[in-house]
């Protein structure tokens, strides 16, 4: 309602207007919130799929002849160990182990790979990218941003729909035998698209990385084969519901600078016996920080919060022992429309963390009683 | 955002409409609950509590979001809308009519807006 119009234009910005879209503003850029219906949206993506706009997303190439080298020394992950056509999440921390963005890396080229950041961290970790990349002779490091779009098909008939999308050519392998988290080159109309197996839905599904003129011709096909298959355009309001009931963290509420990756319950992403081909252990940043935070007790733990009654707690809501005693903030939460009952993410002392512990709440003044469950909230059936 | 506002009622800048009169019904606006998303839990006053007119009275709760409820009037509830808290959508599919909130006896009310001074406001 107040700043709809700011920001950075997707691509596909005629289509979601065209479409009726609900515009925000985030992280600089102008997306969509949502098309119709929150709910609807969030239930297309569980029950059959949703078309997701992601080219707010930072793309970043990493190639030359260091490059996994340098990878494996800008990044906690084993990214030298990542194979051809795969990808994996990890993440970009400082120094003193705080983590800078979460990150999927794809090795879509064997010498070269394509690290996707969060839009709002894209300037933050393009530049420390380029920095840590200087004590590399044979890295470079270029941005693909502006002239890269996203497109998600995420739900139990992606692949159907993916198969069914009129000059869209699997040319370079099917992407249907491929495992989640990997990556194949298509080209749809004659031109080069990379096809993932990745997702921020806790569904299958597939991203799109195209040449931005590309953009609205592949967001029309998808909507054209998906019709029969109950695809509908998806916002960013349903990607954050779908990502909560999934348990995945979102950078700027379970991940920050004063976040490591093992407060977040990730610490398995951090990898600190990554060695050279000699065994030699690699140096890597934020390194002595993150061996001493493996080694030492916690401070505070990750959980999930199952609501027990109808008021959703908030992102920076007070979590209190039922007696109203504080000892820890919520950090994502909101009525999840697959259970039914609100659910939360929060950062609690690791006393209070076991499932089944019973906790509050301050949702704006009054206590709501919460009870710890483990994450995910939600898993698809396989 | 197309809406067409009922120009027979009253609005407030906090997005609420009522009728002339009293009692008067009590609703949000169509811009308010688009701008919330789907609705899922409505919390309001039972029948028979004083309100004051610019006080919190209810909290009204989306998948996305959650806003407070002001009462735009002083006066005591009569009626509360039972089947918008059974099924809060019908806020969102029809705010002006079947998803109205509140029935209240107005003892006096608060500042006003017109339906073009409201579109005027919500439009900017």
């Amino acid at each position: 309602m107040t700043d709809s119009s700011a920001g950075i234009k997707s691509p596909l910005h005629d289509e979601h207007v065209a479409l009726g879209a609900a515009l925000t503003s985030f992280a600089g850029w102008q997306m969509p919130l949502r098309y119709t219906s929150d709910i609807a949206e969030h239930t297309a993506v569980r029950t059959a799929a949703g078309l997701f706009d992601l080219s707010h997303m930072g793309e970043i190439r990493v190639g030359g002849p260091d490059a996994a080298a340098f990878l494996d020394y800008a990044l906690v992950g084993n990214l030298s160990a990542l194979r051809f056509q795969g990808a994996r999440y990890t993440m970009i921390c400082a120094p003193d182990g705080g983590v800078i963005d979460d990150l999927i890396v794809y090795r879509d080229l064997e010498d070269a790979f394509l690290v996707v950041a969060n839009a709002s961290n894209h300037d933050v970790v393009l530049g420390e990218l380029r920095g840590r990349a200087e004590k590399f002779e044979n890295v470079t490091v270029v941005d693909r941003s502006p002239q890269t779009a996203l497109i998600a098909v995420q739900g139990p008939n992606a692949l159907e729909i993916v198969h069914a999308t009129e000059g869209l050519v699997e040319d370079g392998g099917d992407i249907g035998a491929s495992k989640y988290y990997a990556c194949l080159p298509a080209t749809f109309q004659g031109e080069p698209v990379l096809v993932a197996r990745t997702g921020y839905t806790g569904e299958d599904g597939f991203e799109f990385f195209l040449d931005a003129p590309l953009a609205p011709a592949l967001w029309r096909a998808f909507l054209a084969a998906g019709e029969q298959h109950g695809l509908v355009p998806a916002g960013l309001s349903a990607r954050d519901s779908l990502r909560l009931e999934a348990g995945m963290p979102l950078y700027g509420n379970e991940l920050d600078r004063t976040t490591t990756p093992h407060d977040a319950g990730l610490g398995r992403v951090v990898k600190l016996d990554k060695a050279t081909a000699d065994g030699a252990p690699i140096d890597f940043v934020g390194r002595a920080a993150l061996e001493e935070r493996d080694a030492a007790t916690p401070s505070k733990t990750l959980v999930g919060l199952e609501g027990l009654g109808r008021r959703a707690a908030r992102h920076g809501y007070p979590v209190t022992l039922p007696d109203g005693q504080a000892i820890g903030v919520v950090t994502s939460g909101a009525p999840s429309p697959t259970l039914g009952h609100p659910v939360a993410m929060a950062y609690v002392t690791p006393e209070t963390s076991a499932p089944g512990t019973d906790l509050a709440v301050d949702v704006r003044g009054r206590l709501e009683p919460v009870r710890v469950v483990p994450l995910p909230f939600y898993r698809r059936a396989r | 955002m197309s809406t067409d506002l009922p120009t027979a009622l009253h609005y407030t800048a906090e997005h609420e409409w009522l009728q002339d009169g009293s009692p008067s019904t009590i609703g949000i606006t169509a811009v308010a609950a688009d701008a919330l998303g789907d609705i899922v839990y409505l919390e309001l006053p039972a029948v028979g509590e004083q309100l004051a007119a610019g006080a919190v009275v209810g909290e009204i709760e989306s998948t996305k979001s959650v806003s407070e409820l002001y009462s735009p009037v002083s006066g005591t509830v009569i009626e509360v809308n039972q089947s918008a808290i059974d099924d809060p959508s019908v806020v969102n599919s029809d705010p002006y009519g079947a998803g109205w909130l509140l029935k209240v006896d107005v003892t006096s009310t608060g500042p006003l807006l017109t339906s073009d001074e409201y579109a005027a406001l919500s439009a900017g």
